[in-house]
């Protein structure tokens, strides 16, 4: 379970995120929606001590991880995946998975394991990661974070520009990740694709929470989506 | 003497140029490659590895070999040490900033070049190399009876000069393969290709960046060990490697190994043959001017990744 207390963060002096409390439960998927700039990406970079933490708490299965130095974040259990990809130009499909094998000192057996869930990357396993095809590197992406086996995951818009197979094949491994029980935060744009692979929705408006409604809710009743999104 | 032995004979000390050149570019290139920072001050790391390397060897005594081959392994070492030192106690505290790195180290520039000069004194000392034997170069030339050898005066090169080559050749080969096929240069290269990202996946980057800016430094300093016995150790010496390192790593591209090495043995290579020919400052013009074309019409380099 990762739980988010009242959080204050922002790039140096601009402060972005203000008293955001969340919580994502083990074998949940909970989507955080809300209009461009209004803290979205900026959450799931303090979670990942890439923004230093003002105030507040983040606790992942009750560890304190909100006052680790960055690198110890990951080796807690939290998996990035994050908005644009970034993999690790320069290195191969298999180097790329390896840096997210050791993050938590996992084996091949683990990297099987996550092969089996993207077998397209056992075919291009030799190939310089940035060669390959977006959806490919989305894969790629999405596989980096699961050989840390994480107990949260954290995907920033992961279907962002690819076509509806790749989509559907991501969409396939985070409810595979949720039947695990991992505690998955989503970040996602298009509503319709979040409502239907959400459990719950959470809203974020200038860095402050909103409302955290069922999905089921709003697979009935739309205007909420529209109040706060203003589509 | 025809024009065939001096080309041969600059050709051979542009080399020397060219070897030692390309571990203090590599060095200064490593350091930009994965930290983004330009460091100013890596000319000094140079200067103090030649200081040093003539401190061990002074005080040790005894056959030059013995003094030389300690300083080939402490000097590197120690100002690898400090180099380490400065990064964690400068460069970490303003952040890595691009803009304040460069004032940080022009600042340690000169905090390294004045402590220099007090301790070490404005002269120019030698080292004496470990071995030093002349090797006379044959030249063809047809006379009456057809094709002979001949050895003409002067045309020749020292053993040390050849170890100097054959010992860059061998550390440079040594980078490669530790950035290539080990675990620390597959850690080197992801902080490279993104260092958020590899905070996000465990690594970490600031041991990373106080191990790679130590590792740039170490390489400048034996650099300069290797180049003392035939150059001498000066406090003022920095200055040279500092702009032919700039000049190497931009022609060779920013952060490209292969293209600084082979940068480096163009500039190492065409000042030796430059500077015999006509003079050493028409060498430099002319390094400086092939970086402004560089810069103009292939910015990224001869071996940079566009948009890098």
């Amino acid at each position: 379970m990762l739980v988010l207390d009242k959080i204050n963060s922002g790039y140096g002096r601009a402060q972005i995120l203000r008293d955001l409390s969340l919580t994502v439960k083990s074998g949940e998927i909970l989507c955080l929606l809300g209009r461009n700039g209004a803290g979205k990406t900026t959450t799931m970079q303090t979670i990942m001590g890439l923004l230093p933490l003002m105030s507040g708490q983040i606790t992942l299965d009750g560890q304190d991880v909100g006052r680790l130095p960055p690198h110890l974040v990951p080796r807690a259990g939290i998996g990035y995946v994050p908005q644009g990809r970034r993999l690790f130009a320069g290195l191969s499909v298999a180097q790329n998975l390896e840096i997210g094998l050791r993050t938590r000192n996992h084996g091949p057996e683990t990297l099987d394991e996550v092969l089996e869930l993207f077998p397209r990357l056992r075919e291009r396993f030799r190939q310089r990661a940035e060669t390959l095809s977006g959806g490919e590197q989305q894969m790629l992406a999405t596989a980096r974070a699961l050989c840390l086996k994480p107990k949260a995951l954290l995907l920033d818009e992961p279907t962002e520009g690819l076509q509806p197979s790749m989509i559907e094949a991501i969409r396939q491994v985070i409810v595979q990740m949720r039947s695990q029980g991992v505690a998955v935060l989503l970040v996602e744009q298009r509503v319709d694709a979040v409502i239907s692979v959400a459990d719950r929705v959470a809203f974020i408006e200038n860095g402050q929470g909103g409302e955290v409604i069922d999905a089921e809710t709003l697979r009935r009743d739309h205007s909420i989506v529209e109040r706060y999104i203003g589509v | 003497m025809e024009l065939g032995p001096y080309l041969i004979l600059a050709s051979l000390e542009g080399a020397v140029t060219a070897a030692v050149l390309a571990l203090t570019a590599v060095g200064l290139s490593l350091v930009f490659g994965v930290m983004r920072v330009v460091n100013i001050a890596h000319g000094e790391f140079f200067m103090l590895g030649a200081v040093i390397a003539w401190f061990i060897a002074h005080s040790l005594g005894g056959h030059p070999a013995v003094g030389f081959a300690v300083a080939l392994v402490a000097a590197p070492l120690i100002v690898g040490a400090i180099a380490v030192a400065a990064d964690m106690t400068i460069l970490k505290r303003v952040d890595y900033d691009p803009e304040r790195t460069i004032v940080a180290t022009i600042g340690l520039l000169y905090i390294i070049q004045q402590l220099a000069l007090m301790t070490y004194g404005p002269d120019a000392r030698p080292v004496e190399a470990p071995f030093n034997t002349r090797i006379a170069l044959p030249w063809f030339e047809r006379g009456e009876g057809g094709w002979q050898m001949i050895w003409p005066w002067g045309l020749g090169t020292t053993t040390y000069k050849l170890a100097v080559i054959g010992a860059a050749v061998a550390v440079l080969l040594g980078v490669w393969l530790l950035m290539k096929r080990t675990r620390i240069g597959l850690v080197m290269r992801a902080t490279q290709a993104d260092r958020d990202m590899a905070l996000a996946f465990g690594i970490p980057v600031e041991r990373v960046y106080a191990m790679v800016f130590g590792m740039g430094a170490a390489l400048a300093a034996l650099a300069a060990v290797l180049i003392v016995p035939i150059q001498q150790a000066h406090y003022l010496m920095g200055a040279d490697p500092l702009l032919l390192s700039f000049i190497v790593v931009i022609i060779g591209g920013l952060g490209s190994l292969p293209g600084t090495v082979l940068a480096a043995v163009l500039i190492g290579l065409s000042d030796g043959i430059i500077s015999v020919f006509f003079s050493p400052t028409l060498a430099k013009i002319l390094a400086t001017l092939l970086v402004g074309l560089v810069l103009v019409f292939r910015p990224e380099g001869l071996a940079g990744k566009r948009g890098a």
